[in-house]
């Protein structure tokens, strides 16, 4: 259970707040149950929601409304790909399918091995090193860009990132 | 450009460590505002000085500060950190290179404010920059920079780093303060106003990241100095992030008032192949596209110049797209942004984004035909000034420009183009599938 496993990080997280305001740690306690579980379950909803004394239902909106919140399990790594506009004026929408191909998967699918869910994503504010990703895991949240626009990512490139990432 | 002012992180190497820091000056601007300025001479200086708001709408900060309801307390100071514009990376080389000038911005802002609590709403894929922050907030608590009764004095002040969680709309500031509240991001009704009923329904104020990282120095050179930079209406330098279609994008941090074509040619190296600018998005993709004429390339990049040829300067980031770009394609990427964002609260914004991109779609795989452009025409044109907040405005922007100003590029695709006159040929499609984003 959170409350136990993680007491010294929720009274940290629910410290930044007022008292009257635990509310506010929503987010926060979500991306530590997201760290614990891979993704938020029903249960995981009524779990988080008794930290704070916030309906199971309301901590639900939440998850459904952000991006980064899973309410079902995935790859053990999410590589996410902008795809938005300035990307795609640098290629990013040919690396993505370029990525995907070499994975064998479409958007929004898992790897065979269970390591990798790829999804492309809206701009992720590194649109001069373009094209680049980001990997959601359990450990939070990186970056992996382009050096620079003389010299793109290749798909070659992001798949030894990829291996690098596995063994992490 | 001789020497940065926000991005002097280019011009001193390890900026971002506290002990550099201090010995350029750091922290000596907020010691002397708790020290030896009453809050209402910080509002003051920063009002005189002229800066205006740098996330987009440009409104004077000074005066923001001085909305604050009298004698109402406490009160609280939120960064806006949730740099989400498409083509905007500015925040983000401030928060990772130049942490302290931002938190020493952050701290002036809550001194002026008289908060004693200030929070830095982060995008949530700022996840390492948040937590190298929270090791800088550590290392200020304990130097004393932060906490109780400050150098001595009566004020106490301490930060925290909030991160969302993926949602373009908590850019804006009322949803913004829902989200930190722990609810959906979805704009409040205005009045009141954050200034009268903000964080906690508390008087708050709400400013960008790259707003606050002036506010040191205009501390410590004087209002009269940061108004001889920039024109006289905007003044200061601005961070201008450049990207699309040119040989070297990126952040360029130059007076307001620089012409596009010295930030494309002069800084940005020009577009590759030598092609022509076709248009460009002056805001991200919030714009109404400016085609690139040489009208276009000499206006000045201050907030009126922009506004005088139909398109806001916003967050200045400027997209550059190139004569083989396909304006249809073009709005067919925005719309799916902003459909995407639409927090869903306001009808139009909602139901106008669907349509859009429903018919944008329509439009790239040439199953359309003209009726359904003017179609697009209207169900765009019934967005604006409709909702809570400027998203449904902004969606709407880059499709009904681009309608005007680029209309054979949308026929050519229309099924019953060809009946009509010639149309001109159509630029390149994409070659690949549009990838449909997570979540949709």
């Amino acid at each position: 259970m959170l409350a136990e496993k993680y007491r010294s990080e929720i009274d940290t997280i629910l410290a930044k707040y007022p008292p009257d305001q635990k509310r506010s740690a929503v987010m926060p306690l979500l991306y530590l149950a997201q760290k614990e579980y891979g993704y938020i379950s029903k249960a995981t909803l009524a779990e988080v929601g008794a930290l704070i004394d916030v309906s199971p239902t309301d901590v639900a909106g939440i998850v459904g409304f952000y991006t980064l919140y899973y309410d079902h399990p995935g790859g053990k790594r999410r590589v996410q790909i902008c795809t938005d506009l300035p990307c795609a004026l640098r290629g990013a929408e040919k690396f993505a399918e370029g990525l995907c191909q070499k994975l064998g998967v479409k958007f929004n699918e898992t790897t065979k091995d269970g390591e990798f869910t790829v999804e492309a994503v809206m701009c992720l504010a590194a649109c001069d090193k373009a094209p680049m990703f980001q990997i959601q895991d359990a450990d939070g949240i990186h970056y992996h860009e382009s050096e620079s626009a003389d010299k793109p990512m290749t798909v070659e490139q992001a798949l030894a990132i990829l291996e690098t990432e596995k063994k992490r | 450009m001789p020497e940065h002012i926000l991005l002097r992180h280019r011009d001193i190497p390890d900026l971002h460590k506290l002990d550099v820091y201090l010995k350029n000056g750091g922290y000596e601007a907020f010691k002397k505002v708790v020290m030896t300025m009453t809050p209402q001479q910080v509002i003051d200086e920063v009002k005189s000085a002229g800066l205006r708001g740098r996330g987009g709408a440009a409104f004077p900060t000074g005066v923001k500060w001085s909305f604050l309801t009298k004698d109402s307390f406490p009160r609280y100071v939120v960064v806006n950190s949730d740099e989400s514009e498409p083509g905007t990376f500015k925040d983000r080389e401030i928060l990772e290179k130049n942490p302290h000038q931002f938190l020493e911005g952050v701290m002036i802002a809550a001194y002026a404010a008289q908060a004693n609590v200030a929070y830095n709403y982060l995008r949530g894929e700022f996840w390492d920059i948040s937590a190298a922050l929270d090791k800088i907030l550590d290392e200020l608590r304990q130097k004393g920079f932060l906490g109780k009764n400050l150098f001595g004095s009566k004020y106490s002040l301490d930060i925290h780093n909030h991160l969302g969680a993926g949602a373009y709309i908590c850019g804006e500031e009322t949803a913004l303060l829902e989200s930190m509240e722990g609810k959906l991001g979805q704009p409040r009704l205005r009045p009141p106003f954050p200034a009268d009923k903000g964080l906690y329904r508390k008087p708050t104020v709400v400013n960008n990241t790259e707003t606050l990282t002036n506010v040191p120095m205009i501390i410590a050179k004087g209002a009269a100095w940061y108004k001889t930079i920039g024109t006289d209406k905007s003044p200061g330098t601005k961070i201008f992030c450049l990207s699309g279609n040119v040989n070297k994008p990126g952040n360029y941090e130059l007076p307001l008032g620089t012409t596009f074509r010295t930030l494309i040619y002069e800084h940005g190296g020009g577009v590759p192949g030598d092609k022509k600018v076709k248009a460009l998005m002056t805001a991200g993709a919030s714009s109404s596209p400016l085609a690139g004429t040489d009208d276009i390339l000499d206006t000045p990049m201050d907030y009126e110049s922009v506004a005088a040829k139909g398109a806001m300067l916003g967050s200045a980031s400027i997209i550059v797209l190139d004569e083989t770009v396909d304006m249809a394609w073009l709005a067919l990427k925005t719309t799916r942004f902003f459909k995407h964002e639409s927090c869903g609260k306001c009808t139009p914004c909602r139901e106008g984004t669907y349509w859009m991109l429903n018919i944008l779609e329509r439009v790239n795989k040439n199953e359309a035909t003209k009726a359904d452009i003017d179609l697009l025409d209207n169900v765009a044109g019934q967005i604006g000034g409709k909702c809570l907040c400027l998203l449904g405005d902004f969606a709407a922007a880059p499709v009904l420009t681009s309608l005007k100003k680029f209309r054979a590029d949308f026929d050519a695709h229309a099924k019953d183009a060809k009946k009509a006159a010639p149309a001109p040929k159509p630029a390149p499609k994409p070659k690949v599938e549009e990838p449909v984003p997570a979540g949709d």
